[in-house]
């Protein structure tokens, strides 16, 4: 098909339309293109690229290698998501571009536009979609110490540790160090020199490795780093972009329970109070009370008990002008601050609080566990692009 | 000019391993990888690592098993070494962090494999290799004696004088800049050359850059013919399924719904050795019992669904990712493909080539320890006893020694020779084309069924391609991450690569292990229990024998 009758073919179709894609779809990838020797910034090029739906976005830019610029620069090689070469992102979104099929990738970018193909986020490029992982991603990994430390002399035959152990740290045993989550990181985003959530995940693959021997010393530094798993924000982009449900986020928020649930490290950065700030509202209220939210955060995880951490006085007169900007802004009311309802129903709260705390154990999701959730959705969405397959 | 006792070019299992392996005793070590050293194709040996580890098993049946799935072109003495030093290996992995599954009682777990009398595979879900290589890397960012050179490509060995190995010349892919790097001993671990074939399970990295170095360094190949294609791989990508699916057991369907195995190895059914299995698949295909998109069908369906989701998790992904297909609810459609070559540059059971100084494991090397068709979760163990016991030995070898000056002008003829690829104006067919035509008659003409006429008109393609390449031009112009120039460089290996996998599959007048000849099907003891050896020789390779060593098993029949 040409390329003047694949536009026209685009354009003949009823805007509204939702038919099937055409069998021998062309796509045009509007790539990002640096090259640091010309003295030129980036610019855009378009390739017009001929394959089949179900190919991937790297088998897009292979295409347009082999038949038109071989210079494009992207690193690859297993095109099958495990060596974690070809992190980029596709409109705008971090991913493999191996396991990016290429017509998802154009529903994405809409009827009739390109699918724009730009290297990763975070990390300085060094040639068209190749970036510079060393300065960050790996330097990153190597900051949390990352091989095992076992106490004393291995024992002669095999550890012995219980099964679920190692499936549970399988899960970030299956990261491929691809920089995908590091690319979408919003909080390395703010501070670069957050640990960020690959580097992370790999600490929890220690720190939940019962054959380790400096689980609380792992914790603690991580715990105390101003840039360490309390530099989070919760705002899961590593968990949707990673191409191996790792699940980084999940993997930082492990290590913060086991740092406070099992070690009660009551670190500087107030990580510890306020996570039992959190509960502890929820508990009574059974929603925030963001004005409480600060104090008691700062003050050990409770108004009563007050200053206990020296070092908190200093950012709680920090966060005064955050305080006020609240009042000022009406976000913040004197009557908020003192009263806070409870929910109607908040001794259902309780009781699924009990219901936990009963519970010998903690309860931990794990995907090579507890994995029927995902799986289904997983069975869905194979459902729905069986059509059309042989 | 960087120098170190022991230089090791590939950072996958085998060069890891060596490369910590010769650290460990105290000497200098260099490790060069053209990619990042996870990014080696060692992450793709999903499955798991066999080792006779368990009281009840004994290294001498995890011996017999691969002589036999070798079809007896294995040296018996090299495969006691491997499958003696198996269980050791892999408690020392285990040492070291990898999360090897477990048992009830939180011991090391097995899983069943092709060809082996006992569920002897350790392993770590679907993702074993990608463990053990992630877990030996961790090692090389402890121990920093140990000098990484990350994305640097190798394009020519260097002798001394007296022909001894005397270093290698490299590119710095970040900057283009070329070093002559020196070295008392220098251990090849660059994997295995798939891409030659189109398809093929293996990574675009796969170029058997190694194997067409030594060969030009005057290394004999060994036992090229003997490629394997692997039971179970997606059609057109070429994408692996691993065994470690029909491990668990999942049955193979023709397109009418048998379990067509019954057929070929009433015992093992799919468990039969792989050159076995992917023959009886090719069979039912030509025979019209296949689909009509010249496949058939894995039915993982027959596993318990939790089962699939612990252990088998990657491959529902590439399932869903690559296929659209659900593999807990319904069969795949699979078929026969390029994955792995057993022959290489021959070696001795301490790494050693025929060229003093130059060491090979792994992939790229051939002891021989699979002879004419590996057995599952037998290459990582490969990788990692051969990439050991050529690391420390290259160590050894080194002591006490002088550093090496090479001779003659490799580092300016290098510069030269990538200088004129680069500045060339196109004239001819873009490189993409020639390796598109190079894998479509490799997977057509030298795959599971050969005969003399088809293996001589590839050899013909083969040639001319050879002289076709001389001239290729490129589009990048660069220095920085020229990708396109080092693709010129790798064509030319994987031709010489292919050259000597089809002289080798017209040489063995005889059907063994991968190697089917349907104009002599018979195996063929008398003339051919023996290694055919290539020698980098003007404009064809030299042709010469050497004896398979036997140490206690006489060839049979080899039925499963």
């Amino acid at each position: 098909m040409s390329i003047l009758d694949k536009i026209l073919g685009r354009d003949e179709e009823p805007a509204d339309g939702d038919g099937p894609k055409n069998e021998a779809a062309g796509y045009t990838l509007k790539i990002r293109r640096y090259d640091p020797e010309s003295g030129e910034t980036a610019f855009w090029h378009e390739y017009d690229v001929d394959i089949a739906p179900e190919r991937s976005v790297l088998d897009g830019i292979l295409y347009a290698k082999d038949h038109e610029d071989a210079s494009i620069g992207i690193r690859c090689s297993c095109r099958a998501a495990i060596c974690g070469s070809c992190g980029v992102r596709i409109n705008g979104k971090s991913a493999l571009a191996c396991n990016t099929r290429i017509s998802d990738a154009q529903a994405k970018a809409g009827r009739g536009k390109p699918i724009v193909v730009e290297p990763m986020g975070n990390m300085p490029v060094l040639k068209d979609l190749i970036v510079d992982m060393d300065a960050v991603h790996w330097k990153k990994i190597q900051r949390v110490v990352p091989w095992l430390l076992p106490d004393g002399e291995p024992p002669e035959r095999e550890y012995i540790v219980p099964a679920e152990s190692m499936i549970d740290v399988t899960q970030s045993m299956a990261c491929i160090q691809c920089g995908v989550c590091v690319s979408a990181c919003l909080s390395l985003e703010v501070d670069p020199e957050f640990v960020g959530p690959a580097a992370l995940a790999k600490a929890y693959r220690f720190v939940g490795d019962p054959r380790d021997g400096q689980t609380e010393e792992r914790l603690r530094d991580l715990a105390e780093d101003p840039h360490g798993m309390y530099d989070c924000t919760h705002c899961f982009a590593c968990i949707e972009v990673c191409p191996k449900d790792v699940a980084p986020m999940d993997q930082i928020m492990r290590l913060r329970r086991r740092a406070t649930g099992d070690y009660e490290i009551k670190d500087k950065n107030n990580g510890y109070g306020h996570g039992k700030a959190f509960v502890d509202m929820i508990e009574n209220w059974g929603t925030l009370h963001e004005a409480q939210m600060l104090p008691r955060s700062f003050g050990d995880g409770s108004m009563i008990k007050g200053q206990t951490e020296p070092g908190a006085v200093k950012q709680l007169v920090e966060a005064l002008p955050t305080a006020i900007r609240g009042l000022k802004s009406g976000k913040v009311t004197p009557k908020a601050v003192l009263f806070h309802p409870k929910l109607p129903d908040q001794d259902n709260v309780r009781k699924i609080y009990k219901a936990i705390e009963s519970q010998g154990e903690r309860l931990e999701l794990n995907l090579y566990i507890v994995a029927d959730n995902s799986a289904d959705e997983e069975g869905a969405m194979a459902e729905g692009t069986k059509e059309g397959l042989a | 000019m960087p120098q170190h006792d022991v230089l090791v070019i590939g950072a996958g299992l085998a060069g890891q391993r060596a490369a910590l392996a010769a650290a460990e005793t105290g000497a200098s070590v260099g490790v060069i990888s053209k990619v990042h050293p996870v990014r080696s194709h060692s992450n793709a040996a999903a499955g798991g690592i066999n080792a006779a580890l368990d009281p009840e098993d004994s290294w001498e049946s995890h011996a017999f098993d691969t002589v036999k799935g070798s079809d007896y072109l294995g040296d018996q003495d090299a495969i006691e070494v491997m499958c003696r030093e198996a269980p050791d290996e892999v408690l020392r992995l285990e040492h070291l962090g990898v999360t090897f599954h477990r048992s009830d009682e939180g011991k090391l777990g097995t899983r069943a494999f092709g060809g082996a009398s006992a569920a002897r595979t350790y392993y770590v879900a679907d993702i074993t290799g990608q463990a053990l290589l992630h877990v030996l890397y961790e090692q090389l960012m402890k121990h920093d004696e140990v000098t990484r050179y990350e994305e640097w490509f190798t394009t020519a060995l260097a002798r001394d004088d007296s022909g001894r190995l005397a270093g290698a010349v490299t590119r710095n892919i970040r900057d283009g800049s070329l070093e002559l790097f020196t070295a008392k001993a220098v251990i090849l671990a660059t994997g295995g050359n798939g891409q030659i074939f189109n398809p093929t399970t293996n990574a675009l990295i796969c170029t058997g850059d190694g194997i067409a170095m030594a060969y030009r360094a005057g290394a004999p190949l060994m036992d090229m013919e003997m490629v394997q294609y692997h039971p179970t791989t997606l059609a057109g990508i070429g994408l692996l399924i691993t065994e470690g699916a029909r491990g668990e057991g999942a049955h193979l369907l023709n397109a009418e719904g048998e379990r067509f195995m019954e057929n070929y190895a009433p015992n093992k059914m799919e468990l039969a050795s792989r050159d076995v299995v992917s023959r009886a698949e090719q069979t039912e295909i030509n025979e019209g019992r296949g689909f009509p998109d010249g496949t058939v069908a894995l039915d993982i369906t027959v596993v318990p669904r939790h089962r699939i989701l612990q252990s088998l998790r990657e491959i529902v992904n590439v399932g869903r990712d690559f296929a659209g297909v659900d593999i807990t609810s319904e069969p795949i459609h699979i078929k026969p493909g390029n994955h792995y070559v057993m022959g290489g540059i021959k070696t001795d059971i301490d790494g050693q080539t025929d060229v003093p100084g130059l060491y090979a494991a792994g992939e790229c090397a051939c002891v021989s320890v699979h002879g004419g068709n590996r057995l599952g979760a037998n290459s990582l163990l490969d990788t990692l006893i051969f990439g050991r016991r050529s690391g420390v030995h290259a160590a050894q070898m080194g002591r006490g020694m002088a550093q090496p000056t090479p001779a003659g002008s490799e580092l300016a003829r290098e510069r030269e020779a990538i200088q004129s690829i680069i500045s060339r104006d196109r004239s001819g067919r873009r490189l993409s084309e020639i390796k598109a035509e190079m894998g479509k008659v490799m997977d057509e003409q030298v795959s599971v069924f050969r005969d003399e006429e088809r293996l001589r008109g590839a050899l013909e393609v083969v040639k001319r391609l050879q002289e076709e390449v001389k001239t290729v031009a490129v589009d990048d112009k660069g220095s920085v991450f020229n990708q396109d120039v080092l693709g010129a460089l790798e064509l030319q290996f994987m031709l010489d690569n292919a050259e000597c996998i089809v002289m080798g599959a017209i040489e063995r007048k005889e059907s063994r292990g991968a190697q089917f000849r349907t104009d002599f099907p018979e195996r063929n003891d008398d003339e051919w229990l023996k290694h055919i050896n290539l020698t980098a020789d003007g404009d064809i390779p030299a042709v010469s024998y050497s004896d398979v060593t036997m140490t206690q098993w006489e060839p049979e029949e080899r039925t499963y």
